[in-house]
């Protein structure tokens, strides 16, 4: 090797031998493999050799420094392992020894959680790592195969001069996918992870070890007769929901904003400003303040009826267990006063810019206003505004604001596992997993939630065409 | 405000019209049913606004009104005073959540601009390895709903010792909303034209540059959009900091609040009331008076997905 080596230095006409110059280009690769940076510092970029090794070395130094690396008598992964090895051992075995009494008091004992959080990182770190890995063999076959064909190779400076202005959009985008690395994808695939293991109210870590579990919580939700009821109740609530929920706001802001744009109404500015409130009062206060209105036992509007003589006893609007219809009635309609002034607001604006023609051709053809109304006004708004009706089912579907807190999925059902017959599957999942701790069959929930939510978004996605701009 | 545009006015006046060289008495029953149905609108208009202003006077008039719980809440009250104010200032933490609520809303709003504006133009403006990859991803990750990571954020914060912090809270609110508002805003960076940015290439202009006197100015509409909707999400937020927070001090408005009317037995429905007045007021001008801005913001996030 150090011979070819030589040979090359030498002539500048390097062209003129093929065979073994190619054999070295690969050589330099061999040597980027074996130790980080040698193949570069085969190529005369010694500054850039010295980064990739400084690189192999702190990964190494990382994995001994964080270890126990002193005593190798009887190595094991738990006792001796650095950050990476030990990372590894623990998001395999999620820990082998339970918090204990001995004879000293009590043991430490395996954190499982933490092991896996610990794992996911590690192993993140060493993909990453394995990355700049494959950019260390690669780059130095390539270096080698330029300084073949042209007899020089760009020196380290010119390298970086290049790499900074070639990496100018990594660097600017750094915060960002860091962010998105550590806080979105990190925990959603550490969620995934937790629908596989057995980590509930049950088996709390430290007190006790989390295990793998296999699949037996998907198989628990869709056969124990209780969950896959609940599961499916609950599944064809939110369905309805969504949709009553969109459809009701939809159209009630569709005729608001004609009637507003009618020339027979006076002061039309007016009544829109009013129309706008429950848009802009934050969400949560509006929904406390209906909670408290129809609360059953002290709320003035049963006081109201009462007064009035309409009713004879107090009705629980939100509450009563014999009249579930009552209570997803009512926060149906809440969610109308909450919903129909974006979508007035919205196609509001939208009539403004359908063409006058239409209606004057339809007058003169001797349409009715109702005809025009349903045969032009409307169809004009629905393709304008169709994918932010869209996006609004979707909203919905995981409407957590209004029913948690209007209801808080109330009221009981005593079908349902930990679920009310106001629960959407956003509500539920947040049930199961802040009050009664099943992190697995919570886990088990945002899968089933993501890709029913997913499927859909991705189909609108690919109807919108979003997918072209990229 | 065009009102002749549309819909039930112009088709009922032109066949008045139509039919004006008919009978007299056709003439005054048309006029007569069109007036009628003026009043019948002007009805449904006065009903509607009833309907939606009654909820919000009541808890008003109930934050002006006797110190009690839901019982001594009215729409007008008998005896208006300040005590329910006086009240939530002193005897609870509320400006303590207040404080905290402002901060995490405030530097969410900040950094959600910086980094999504800048990060816009990157993905809108370069094209580099990856890029394909890394809009696809956040268009992922942006329909996963954001509660459904918190409660691994709570396990990661927990490990790192960001648990109960404010910092941990504003970190989490920022890496749930900015993928949206990338795509958001990149997609109206698409839309601005690439001469300006070809012309100061050519005057020698860094991309640095380019984007701090070009861009940025332009894409101010939407970055005032983003800036209210980023304020206005972790302002009344109540997943994040209910999973994130658990010590009084760090607190959060919506917390506190839901926690005051939650239990019916604390009967401190009156002193919510002037809770909920103080949060919902500043907001709620914000975006009446900006509402042209924010719903065109809306149409195109739904536009460009």
């Amino acid at each position: 090797m150090t011979h070819t080596l030589a040979k090359r230095e030498a002539p500048p006409s390097a062209p003129e031998r093929p065979a073994p110059q190619q054999s070295s280009a690969w050589a330099a690769g061999l040597a980027s493999a074996l130790l980080w940076g040698s193949g570069q510092a085969m190529n005369r970029q010694y500054a850039k050799g010295l980064i990739f090794l400084t690189l192999m070395v702190a990964t190494v130094a990382t994995e001994l420094v964080t270890g126990y690396y002193g005593n190798l008598t009887s190595y094991s992964f738990r006792r001796n392992g650095g950050f990476f090895l030990r990372g590894l051992w623990g998001l395999i075995t999620l820990g082998t020894e339970p918090r204990s009494t001995g004879l000293t008091g009590l043991t430490g004992g395996d954190h499982s959680i933490v092991l896996m959080v610990n794992g996911l990182i590690a192993l993140l770190t060493l993909l990453v790592i394995a990355a700049l890995y494959a950019w260390n063999v690669i780059d130095a076959v390539r270096t080698r195969r330029i300084l073949i064909r042209t007899g020089t190779a760009p020196t380290s400076r010119e390298y970086f001069t290049a790499l900074w202005q070639s990496s100018y959009a990594y660097i600017v985008l750094s915060p960002l996918l860091a962010l998105l690395l550590f806080v979105s994808a990190l925990p959603i695939i550490f969620g995934i992870l937790i629908a596989f293991t057995n980590y509930n109210r049950d088996n709390l870590p430290p007190l006790s070890l989390v295990d793998w579990v296999g699949l037996s919580n998907f198989t628990a939700i869709f056969s124990i007769k209780a969950w896959s009821g609940t599961f499916l109740g609950v599944l064809t609530w939110t369905v309805v929901w969504a949709f009553i929920a969109t459809v009701t706001t939809y159209l009630f802001g569709f005729i608001q904003a004609v009637i507003l744009n009618s020339s027979r109404v006076r002061y039309p500015r007016f009544w829109r400003s009013i129309y706008i409130l429950p848009w802009a009062v934050p969400a949560m206060i509006s929904a406390l303040v209906f909670r408290s209105m129809f609360n059953g036992q002290f709320g003035p509007i049963n006081q109201i009826l009462l007064d009035w003589g309409l009713i004879d006893q107090r009705i629980y609007w939100f509450t009563d267990p014999s009249n579930a219809l009552l209570a997803r009635v009512m926060a149906l309609l809440v969610n109308l006063w909450l919903g129909f002034p974006y979508f007035m607001a919205l196609i509001g604006g939208a009539l403004t810019n359908i063409d006058k023609n239409y209606y004057e051709a339809a007058v003169l053809d001797g349409a009715s206003s109702s005809q025009i109304l349903r045969r032009i006004t409307f169809p004009i708004i629905y393709r304008a505004t169709a994918p932010l009706a869209v996006l609004a089912f979707v909203a919905n579907f995981n409407n957590f604001g209004v029913i948690y807190f209007l209801t808080e999925g109330g009221p009981a059902n005593s079908n349902y596992q930990f679920a009310g017959s106001t629960d959407l599957l956003i509500t539920w999942l947040f049930t199961l997993t802040v009050d009664n701790r099943l992190y697995n069959i919570g886990a088990v929930m945002s899968i089933v939630i993501f890709v029913l939510v997913g499927t859909f978004s991705l189909w609108n996605l690919k109807r919108s065409r979003a997918f072209d701009e990229l | 405000m065009s009102s002749d545009i549309i819909g039930t006015t112009r088709p009922s006046g032109a066949g008045r019209t139509a039919r004006a060289g008919g009978s007299a008495r056709s003439t005054g029953t048309a006029v007569l049913w069109d007036r009628a149905k003026t009043i019948l609108i002007h009805i449904e208009l006065a009903v509607l606004a009833v309907v939606v202003i009654y909820p919000l006077v009541w808890v008003v008039g109930a934050s002006f009104g006797a110190t009690g719980g839901l019982a001594q809440a009215s729409a007008i009250p008998s005896d208006p005073s300040l005590g329910n104010y006086v009240r939530l200032l002193t005897a609870t933490d509320f400006p303590r959540w207040y404080l905290n609520s402002l901060i995490v809303a405030t530097s969410n709003m900040v950094l959600s601009v910086v980094i999504s504006a800048l990060s816009a133009y990157i993905f809108s403006r370069l094209r580099f390895r990856g890029r394909t990859f890394a809009l696809t991803s956040m268009l992922i990750l942006q329909i996963f709903p954001a509660f459904l990571s918190a409660i691994a954020v709570y396990m990661l914060f927990l490990n790192f010792g960001l648990l109960d912090s404010l910092t941990g809270l504003i970190v989490a609110s920022l890496a749930a909303q900015l993928p949206y508002n990338t795509w958001l805003l990149k997609g109206y960076v698409d839309g601005i034209s690439t001469s300006f940015d070809e012309a100061a290439l050519i005057d020698g202009a860094s991309r640095t540059r380019i984007f701090t006197h070009i861009i940025l100015p332009l894409m101010k509409p939407m970055l005032t959009f983003v800036a209210i909707t980023q304020f206005a999400v972790p302002w009344m937020d109540f997943i994040l900091p209910k999973l994130l927070i658990s010590s009084p001090q760090h607190k959060t408005i919506a917390i506190g609040l839901f926690e005051m009317i939650a239990d019916e037995t604390r009967n401190e429905f009156t002193t919510f009331a002037a809770g909920a007045v103080l949060v919902a007021v500043p907001i709620t001008i914000l975006y009446v008076v900006l509402q042209k801005h924010l719903i065109s913001g809306l149409t195109a996030g739904g536009e460009k997905g």
